[in-house]
């Protein structure tokens, strides 16, 4: 009797293990399905145009009769949109993290929090039309352009939709700071300003790092306002005040439209491919420097 | 005859929101002695060290009536610099706490916050070091993580960051309570080299480590200071029957 429940106990624990493990690896087993696919349509792509005019011309013209595929201008202006966009959140996330964990009032704090929270909830079309009807011709203005839909613009309402998961993330990790470290520098003689930024902002680094991650992972990825708002010109932006086309858009005009498994249709997965190996690495790099500074942790 | 009183409370009361934790103490510490207070777990002791050095001012609902004062100058006066009166009043800690930093950065940080000059940071950590008793142990690794040494050794890291800003005032919450005998062999060995040079108030739960190296004992009891006498005193001859009590274990 009872060595039949013990027996069904271990059973038990011994499915849940199995169950775990499973779902972990399900996580990798799709990661690696999709880059799969990518790399497996790429192929198709490259055995007719040349790696080496995909990665250094200048002009992404798929429908123009010679059929001009360059990465290089969609590349540039995903990294300029992004690289804007994170200019502009990363400090004000960074700062308004350390506002709402260290020195908010809790009555602040309850409003802002969910205020914050409830930014992350807007659909990214709503954001384009912001940038349509707000941002871009409040840009255009301000410089005197004709044309508001820029790289400014959609770095602008990048940073808008990146902001809420840098400040939820890195609030988190400020919040899990121990308060011994804080205890330790006030009772140094330091005042609030360098426990924050010299103590707690550096203990919380591998939190802050991964927020800033996620927060450039999505400001990569976002697709529809940049769609809607940097105004599409396919050649290779000089500043943030020109026209720009990401990857991302790239690929969801066109997928639409484009004829099955022609040229243009791989092209589509060699340019999605070449975006997860860049969000990849950045990650990785992101992590690399996050397991840095962990190992000054106890 | 007595040293001067370098610490003092008078008449001082502690409330946290509507609850009292310190009624009506009236105590000083003499310079350059190690007063030890004794009594058992809530009866306030922790709460009163942490009031010299005003780490209660982390606390909103901690409300402090009376006077404190370092060498008769008002410890919570509005113009007394706060930075200044924590430099002067250092304090260690129950559980060590190393900054998430390298050990000499520990103690770098520490003279960085008060602008000494960089030339003559090395000299100065090195010899802060020294008198910790910790040198020869981290000497060949300085930039290793202070959280990688072992308790004792942050313990007396975390002494060192204190003593490298020279402090006329040591507080100790229980140093020795999260070590082994051995750690806490070497941290007494240094709290009586350091009587020389510094006042120290210390908090402890342990009888014979109050003994072993202070010069007078206060003893606390639900937020009250019962008996404060020379350390002789409170162990062989108290006053009163609560101390005589609690010396000899009856309760706490």
């Amino acid at each position: 009797m009872r060595d039949s429940n013990i027996r069904r106990r271990e059973r038990i624990d011994t499915f849940f293990k199995y169950l775990f493990e499973v779902t972990g690896y399900v996580t990798i087993a799709l990661l690696g399905g999709i880059f799969f696919m990518l790399v497996y349509n790429s192929v198709s792509f490259f055995a007719e145009i040349s790696p080496v005019d995909f990665f250094t011309g200048n002009q992404w013209e798929p429908e123009s009769s010679e059929g001009k595929y360059s990465i290089v201008p969609l590349v540039i202006s995903t990294g300029l949109v992004a690289l804007g966009s994170m200019i502009i959140a990363v400090p004000l996330g960074i700062l308004c993290a350390v506002y709402l964990a260290e020195l908010a009032p809790t009555r602040v704090r309850n409003i802002l929090k969910p205020a914050i929270e409830m930014l992350a909830a807007i659909p990214s079309v709503a954001i384009g039309f912001l940038g349509i009807v707000l941002v871009g011709p409040g840009i255009a203005k301000l410089f005197g352009i004709q044309n508001g839909l820029n790289a400014l613009n959609g770095s602008v309402l990048l940073a808008v939709m990146a902001l809420p998961t840098i400040i939820t993330i890195c609030e988190d990790a400020i919040n899990a700071v121990p308060k011994t470290y804080k205890e330790a520098s006030l009772a140094l003689g330091a005042d609030t300003w360098k426990t924050l930024f010299k103590v707690i902002v550096p203990a919380a680094a591998p939190g802050i790092i991964a927020a800033v991650m996620l927060g450039l992972g999505r400001a990569l990825g976002e697709t529809m306002t940049v769609l809607m708002a940097t105004g599409n010109a396919s050649a290779i932006p000089c500043g943030f005040l020109d026209s720009v086309r990401t990857i991302t858009a790239t690929i969801a005009i066109e997928m639409g439209e484009v004829p099955y498994k022609t040229t243009h249709y791989f092209a589509l997965f060699a340019i999605a491919a070449v975006l997860f190996i860049i969000t990849l690495v950045i990650n990785l790099i992101g992590e690399y420097f996050a397991n840095r500074r962990r190992r000054f942790h106890a | 005859m007595e040293n001067h009183a370098k610490l003092a409370a008078h008449d001082m009361n502690l409330f946290f929101g509507e609850k009292q934790i310190l009624k009506n103490i009236n105590i000083d510490f003499p310079e350059k002695e190690v007063t030890s207070l004794i009594g058992p777990s809530g009866c306030g002791k922790s709460t009163l060290l942490r009031s010299f050095n005003r780490m209660h001012d982390l606390t909103p609902e901690a409300k402090i009536q009376g006077k404190l004062t370092i060498d008769d100058q008002d410890i919570y006066h509005p113009s007394q610099p706060l930075t200044q009166l924590r430099k002067r009043i250092g304090m260690v800690f129950q559980k060590p706490n190393p900054l998430p930093k390298s050990i000499f950065d520990n103690l770098a940080y520490a003279l960085k916050i008060h602008k000494y000059p960089k030339s003559e940071m090395e000299d100065l950590v090195e010899n802060a070091l020294k008198e910790s008793y910790l040198w020869d142990e981290v000497k060949d690794d300085l930039k290793k993580p202070a959280t990688k040494l072992s308790g004792g050794q942050q313990q007396r890291l975390c002494i060192a960051r204190t003593v490298i800003l020279r402090p006329e005032v040591i507080l100790m919450d229980e140093p020795c309570s999260a070590l082994d005998p051995i750690s806490t062999h070497k941290i007494e060995d240094l709290i009586l080299k350091l009587r020389s040079d510094y006042t120290i108030v210390i908090v402890t739960h342990n009888m014979q480590q109050a003994q072993r190296i202070s010069d007078k004992v206060a003893f606390m009891y639900l937020g009250e200071l019962i008996e404060y006498d020379t350390t002789d005193v409170i162990f062989n001859n108290a006053k009163k029957e609560l101390t005589r009590n609690y010396i000899s274990g009856h309760f706490g």
